[in-house]
């Protein structure tokens, strides 16, 4: 089997995308005030600290940002092979904040799921929103995103792939059939 | 990085990569230690047993807190309230216990190999906190943090460990740990605690503590185990503190950020002077605090995959 890679978006795309969601972030909560960022390691925490600067571009503020592990709550535990723990950098309390969870690429949920459980044990935030760059489907938990970069109906056996530079700063997403 | 071992009896057993994957990832433990809510979900419906055969506080408690705060059930078992002061064998005691479908066991025993004569034997995990005189692979990993957490990095560190070499399970682990991440480890002790051939094993030995702790990163002092042999093999505490006990004088022959580590309970007067033991260049408690993460990491990483691993 030979697989086949496919651009999605490229980095103007992505770029827009994320200038689309930053406006939709300050709108629904009408400006920065209690807002935070926390991106899920590793590529949603590249993508929060630019959607950071696209807020200050636009409102200039500057939001606090945060990245968070979620190994030590997946479900897996048994049946996983790579055990490596990341650690989670969260300098700021969650309490009575609004925190925009982020993250690069939304599938089952489950990382979602376990994101969600790691942030209310750091504190009791006012709520929580999600933002996502691509919303691939295939949801095995009721979870919705608040805003998303792009809908991409794919089939369970396509992956999705999105490339970030030296400097982590997105460049390009890929789908990749097999 | 995927971890294969399914129980962790000794450093001798693993590889510089995998003691550095634990110590990168007790790094990431670290930190719920500190937080408010000192919890985790990742072990959660895992049943620990702590089955200790021989006195501890220190290693059982942490060990206790790692299983807690990783959200597994933990069950103490001390020797002195069990069954083995009714006349059953370990593999009877172990056999039993299995039958109780425990995910891991963390076993102290006073004979060298106990720990792995149980795992031959039995399906669950097996993690050393203390064999006889062979290992005590927890505590060295969790100096290993530490020197690494003061000093920056291990490899080209020079570490001296004084006291009675012959008896100490810390001791041959730190010389395959710090040996395998790159430190050169040397030795001090009197004579009659000096086995003969341990060089074999990876470090040099002296027979004075000046001339071991000059110039080097670190100075590990072990206890003399008053209720043990120890006793019988010097001539009298005060005669052994004089030779080998640490105090500000002779500390300053090592480096001037020389740390100075002790596993504990420290013999105030005997191995270490109050004012050494106490002063800027300790990092004891900070050695305990790290157990904690240490201990996180192990029972952690033998925990993750078991479905996939086979020994």
């Amino acid at each position: 089997m030979t697989a086949e890679k496919v651009e999605i978006l490229d980095n103007d795309g992505i770029s827009r995308a994320l200038t689309r969601i930053a406006h939709e972030i300050l709108e629904r909560n009408k400006g920065t005030e209690n807002l935070v960022l926390v991106g899920i390691r590793t590529g949603g925490g590249y993508l929060a600290a630019q959607l950071q600067k696209k807020l200050s571009e636009i409102e200039g503020v500057v939001v606090p940002l945060g990245t968070i592990d979620i190994t030590m709550y997946r479900d897996d535990l048994g049946t996983r092979n790579d055990l490596e723990v990341g650690q989670t950098d969260i300098r700021f309390p969650l309490g009575e904040r609004n925190v925009v969870l982020v993250d690069d690429v939304l599938f089952t949920g489950r990382t979602i799921r376990a994101a969600m459980d790691a942030l209310i044990d750091l504190g009791r935030p006012s709520n929580i929103q999600l933002a996502i760059l691509i919303d691939r489907g295939h949801r095995e938990l009721p979870i919705r995103p608040d805003y998303i970069g792009r809908n991409l109906p794919t089939a369970r056996n396509e992956l999705i792939e999105v490339e970030f530079d030296q400097q982590h700063a997105p460049q390009a997403v890929y789908l990749l059939r097999q | 990085m995927i971890f294969n071992p399914k129980h962790i009896l000794g450093i001798r057993d693993l590889t510089a990569e995998e003691l550095t994957f634990i110590l990168d990832t007790a790094e990431s433990f670290k930190e719920i230690n500190t937080r408010q809510i000192k919890k985790v979900p990742t072990l959660r419906g895992r049943t620990i047993i702590n089955l200790f055969f021989e006195a501890s506080t220190r290693t059982r408690t942490s060990f206790e807190i790692a299983g807690k705060r990783l959200s597994a059930d933990t069950v103490n078992i001390s020797a002195s309230s069990s069954s083995v002061v009714k006349g059953e064998t370990l593999e009877d005691t172990a056999k039993n216990i299995e039958a109780m479908h425990p995910d891991i066991i963390v076993m102290r025993h006073s004979a060298s190999g106990a720990c792995e004569y149980l795992a031959r034997r039995l399906k669950c995990s097996v993690v050393n906190a203390g064999d006889g005189m062979h290992e005590h692979p927890s505590q060295a990993l969790l100096d290993a943090f530490t020197i690494r957490q003061f000093k920056g990095r291990i490899d080209g560190l020079t570490v001296a460990i004084v006291g009675d070499i012959t008896h100490s399970r810390v001791v041959r682990s730190n010389i395959y740990c710090l040996n395998k991440l790159g430190a050169k480890v040397r030795i001090a002790g009197p004579r009659t605690m000096l086995p003969p051939g341990i060089e074999r094993l990876g470090c040099e030995v002296f027979n004075n503590l000046e001339d071991a702790i000059r110039d080097v990163d670190c100075v590990m002092m072990l206890r003399i185990q008053r209720e043990r042999q120890g006793a019988s093999l010097i001539p009298s505490t005060r005669e052994y503190s004089r030779f080998f006990g640490l105090n500000e004088a002779k500390l300053r022959l090592a480096k001037p950020d020389a740390i100075v580590m002790h596993p504990g309970p420290i013999n105030r007067g005997v191995e270490l002077s109050t004012v050494v033991a106490d002063g800027p260049q300790n990092v004891i408690l900070g050695q305990v605090e790290n157990g904690v993460a240490v201990r996180m990491a192990l029972l952690y990483l033998v925990a993750g995959g078991e479905q996939l691993k086979n020994d």
